[in-house]
């Protein structure tokens, strides 16, 4: 405990490249992006998989196939090949798995999101002369919007604690202190990557409760 | 045919060698020990957990809550907690395993008997039903759904972790295969074939699990 004091007290071990700061934002620079990535692909994706059973057959197996994917051997798969076509260390090889990490969540809650609204309220938004359009946007977008949100929210805590594997291809961000801290060995310098992290989880975790909270307002007006 | 090497994605010669295949079964095999432990003392303990936090709702956020930190601590750091407290064994292994299966398997058990409805608890018990009778033959299987669907999560997030502990030299079975692979400067054959088995592992298990949730919730389709 005294250690880990010492280590987070010390004013160099916050500034620099290698700081707790700049692995801070690494860390989390990495995990919006592929959280952005993932939403871009799961929501329409989900959005798809509702209007046609072709497609939701397809997802939902896609779904269970990328579940089923360690994320450390995507890593260690798409390492060699980034640098080989290009993308460099680092950065993108992590997105990838953090990507396939993040992607079935959302889509499969998309998809129940969409698929528990009520078939009542889609008659009665035709009933009062909805164009399709106004029904997705008034009607189907803002019922299902709390199951999105409980997806996004199981994967960015997925994506943040898993981030941490990034340190295997030279990703400059958290998971560096815990993997210098275990080989050097280092306990203040691998508990305070790991209670960062847990920390950058829980806030993820909390912030998107509240979203889920915000985004689920009518429950209580409709009981 | 074209010549393979050990440059190529897969270089199928390595493959059908016999100590190739040897290595590839005992990864096997120690994967599916791995995942079996974890289960089992998942299980236990998370039913335990699930029971306290039934009989005693109070305490059901704290339970559910502490299953969740767990499960927002990075596996690397986990270990890494661990192998000054246990070593480099596969007890500190196992122990962070079972720890990340809490999660899904105590929300999934809280939720599958919190939603037995009262009035057929109540039937049950104008039937003259003791405690045990009625969980083992009304509560558990009206709980059934939502107990698999658990245990798929859990299962299939295992599998996939169960890689990530070679990391620490313990078992790790197909995450073993994958860490070679690396070390031999990034012979892709091993990595492919330790993903490929690791997969048709978790696929496996899941269909096999998604298989006896249709059986046992088949009263659910009458």
């Amino acid at each position: 405990m005294n250690e880990l004091w010492r280590f987070v007290t010390t004013a160099s071990n916050w500034q620099g490249h290698s700081g707790i700061w700049s692995r801070t934002c690494t860390h989390l620079e990495v995990c919006i992006v592929s959280l952005l990535i993932a939403v871009s692909i799961a929501v329409p994706g989900g959005i798809v998989a509702f209007r046609s059973r072709i497609a939701a057959l397809v997802g939902q197996t896609a779904a269970s196939v990328v579940r089923a994917i360690p994320s450390f051997a995507l890593l260690a798969l798409i390492f060699p090949l980034s640098i080989r076509w290009g993308f460099g260390l680092g950065f993108w090889p992590t997105v990838v798995p953090l990507v396939a990490l993040a992607l079935p969540p959302i889509f499969l809650s998309t998809l129940t999101g969409l698929r528990t609204v009520d078939s009542s309220a889609l008659h009665a938004a035709h009933a009062m002369g909805m164009s399709e359009r106004q029904t997705f946007r008034y009607v189907q977008v803002p019922l299902s919007a709390p199951f999105v949100v409980t997806g996004l929210r199981i994967a960015t805590v997925q994506v943040i604690a898993t981030a941490t594997l990034g340190a295997f291809v030279a990703l400059n961000g958290l998971g560096s202190f815990i993997e210098e801290g275990r080989l050097e060995p280092n306990t203040a310098k691998l508990l305070t990557g790991s209670l960062i992290v847990s920390s950058l989880a829980l806030g993820g975790f909390g912030a998107l409760s509240l979203c889920e909270r915000a985004v689920s307002r009518w429950r209580e007006i409709e009981s | 045919m074209i010549a393979s090497g050990a440059n190529d994605f897969i270089w199928w010669e390595w493959v059908s060698r016999e100590s190739s295949l040897n290595k590839i079964s005992s990864a096997a095999r120690e994967h599916l020990v791995m995942t079996a432990i974890t289960m089992a003392g998942g299980v236990v303990i998370a039913a335990v957990l699930s029971g306290i936090a039934l009989h005693l709702p109070r305490l059901q956020r704290w339970i559910e809550g502490t299953a969740t930190v767990i499960y927002t601590i990075p596996s690397l750091a986990l270990f890494g907690f661990l192998i000054p407290i246990t070593g480099l064994s596969l007890l500190t292994a196992e122990i962070a395993l079972v720890g990340y299966t809490l999660q899904s398997l105590v929300t999934s058990m809280i939720a599958g008997y919190r939603s037995v409805p009262a009035h057929v608890i109540e039937a049950a018990e104008a039937m003259g039903m003791g405690r045990f009778k009625r969980f083992v033959s009304v509560e558990t299987p009206l709980a059934a759904s939502k107990l698999i669907a658990g245990l798929r999560i859990a299962t299939v997030g295992t599998v996939g972790l169960v890689t990530i502990a070679a990391l620490i030299g313990q078992g790790g079975g197909f995450g073993g295969l994958i860490l070679e692979g690396r070390r031999l400067q990034n012979f892709s054959t091993m990595i492919v074939i330790g993903i490929a088995g690791s997969v048709t592992l978790a696929m496996l298990f899941d269909v096999i699990l998604l298989g006896i949730g249709r059986v046992v919730t088949r009263w659910e389709r009458r």
